[in-house]
């Protein structure tokens, strides 16, 4: 039950955003049940089996995964992410280093692992899954991205530069449409996510149940499908270009309390 | 298998590390842009009708990347002049059907890598504007074109102005952040036609 009360809030918290709209929005009603019967806690006891299921060439579980605050320990590990990890000598956001603790422990190869990274209403993916799962055990805390390494501090830097670069046909970077205050596409208000009053009731948030499709999504789904709507072609799961912007826009939100897993439109 | 980190690429983002202020814009040096598109190079690949090659920039893009969207006029003005010199005008009349104009301009779909190659792409165009007053979702990035033709008239000068606008908005704000539909070969004449007879055509419901 903790995770329904949870949401109702977040549902709040989101609704408290400066798009000041959105607080007369029509949809609010809509917002708040659908955040009721959002199957949230269902996602997360699912990536809590995934998590200890032995799997892969080694047939072991995830459970000696380090996220970052040592071998297995999920308190307060999503909450640091994204961060530098020296074993991999990279900065990884949580679905990155879920990929990796999968290579390395578990012994699969990229190929194997990325196969279905992001799931449909039927089925969520793996990845989805053990993201809710992770994330959820950081419910509550404060977001605190590594941001001291020369790496971590290089990623954030990359990542404000990524959010502005303008390619592709089309000529769009993410600051096109999360540029500017007060506009939307359509009828959907636009977060200017490199500013700390927008990042912060959004970014603490994900992974999300995402009400419009019915599934569970995530950043590295939401980098993807940002990118697919730029008309440039697909950036790699958990590269550098996703991660950084990743970092950027949760650096952005820094010292926010973590809220989700949450609920988008 | 593409391996992280090719050196280069390393070296660089190590290198041009100082961390701006949260919340800020980035200063761009012609350098990060090599780094940049070489970092997209590595990190993306090709998807259905999405080819590598949309990763690389042009020099209306290079400009208002390294200017912040804003260039200095000595930069702008001979870029918009080469844009507006290679619009190229249709024989004849510009103004199409604009109830195939507004099918063009609901239309949101195209050139994505979701989206089936050979199909004719949509303009967005109520995506960012207003356009017909009956239509509530309207995005609002760019401005009302709501009475566009009727406060413009319909000379031949305002036809041959909107048909270059929509074929390529840069030739008069170079970092406008409409794409250019026609330069971009997202859009082709007849359609644009059909969209500024939408724009112009007394009879359509944005004049209404």
């Amino acid at each position: 039950m903790r995770r329904i009360a949870g949401s109702v809030l977040l549902a709040g918290a989101a609704m408290a955003a400066p798009a000041g709209a959105q607080q007369q929005s029509p949809y609010a009603e809509y917002q708040r049940m659908a955040t009721e019967s959002a199957p949230i806690e269902l996602y997360e006891i699912a990536g809590e089996e995934l998590w200890k299921k032995k799997q892969g060439p080694k047939n072991v579980s995830l459970e000696a995964c380090d996220l970052g605050e040592g071998p297995g320990v999920l308190k307060g590990a999503y909450t640091h992410l994204p961060r530098y990890f020296a074993d991999a000598d990279r900065v990884m956001d949580l679905e990155a280093r879920l990929l990796h603790c999968m290579m390395t422990l578990q012994g699969r190869s990229r190929e194997e692992a990325t196969k279905r990274v992001f799931g449909n209403a039927d089925k969520g993916s793996e990845m989805e899954l053990l993201s809710a799962y992770v994330a959820g055990q950081s419910h509550g805390l404060p977001m605190r991205p590594g941001n001291a390494h020369a790496k971590e501090k290089a990623s954030i830097e990359l990542g404000r530069k990524l959010y502005f670069h303008r390619a592709g046909p089309w000529d769009f970077s993410c600051a096109s449409c999360h540029g500017e205050e007060g506009k939307r596409i359509r009828m959907s208000g636009l977060p200017v996510l490199f500013k700390p009053e927008y990042a912060k009731p959004l970014m603490s948030t994900w992974p999300a149940y995402r009400v419009s499709t019915s599934k569970i999504v995530t950043l590295q789904w939401r980098m993807n499908d940002c990118y697919r709507q730029m008309r440039m072609p697909e950036p790699a799961f958990g590269s550098d270009t996703t991660v950084s912007l990743i970092h950027f826009m949760t650096a952005a939100a820094e010292g926010v309390v973590y809220r989700g897993p949450g609920i988008k439109r | 298998m593409k391996r992280y980190l090719l050196l280069p690429v390393a070296a660089v983002l190590a290198a041009c590390a100082a961390p701006g202020p949260v919340g800020e814009r980035p200063s761009v040096a012609p350098r990060d842009l090599e780094v940049i598109t070489a970092l997209l190079k590595r990190d993306f690949r090709e998807r259905g009708q999405a080819k590598m090659d949309r990763v690389n920039l042009d020099d209306v893009q290079r400009a208002c990347n390294l200017h912040g969207d804003n260039p200095p006029e000595a930069v702008a003005k001979p870029l918009e002049e080469a844009q507006l010199k290679a619009i190229k005008f249709p024989n004849g009349s510009l103004i199409g059907d604009w109830k195939n104009g507004e099918k063009i301009a609901q239309n949101g779909r195209g050139s994505m890598w979701s989206d089936k190659p050979g199909v004719q792409p949509g303009g967005s165009c109520y995506n960012c504007h207003q356009l017909s007053p009956k239509v509530e979702a309207y995005g609002t990035i760019g401005p009302s074109l709501a009475g566009y033709g009727k406060i413009r008239g319909n000379r031949p000068e305002i036809q041959k102005y909107t048909y270059a606008k929509i074929y390529n908005s840069k030739a008069y704000n170079l970092c406008s952040q409409m794409p250019r539909f026609g330069h971009a070969g997202t859009l082709n004449e007849q359609q644009i036609r059909d969209l500024v007879a939408l724009l112009l055509d007394p009879a359509s419901p944005v004049n209404q």
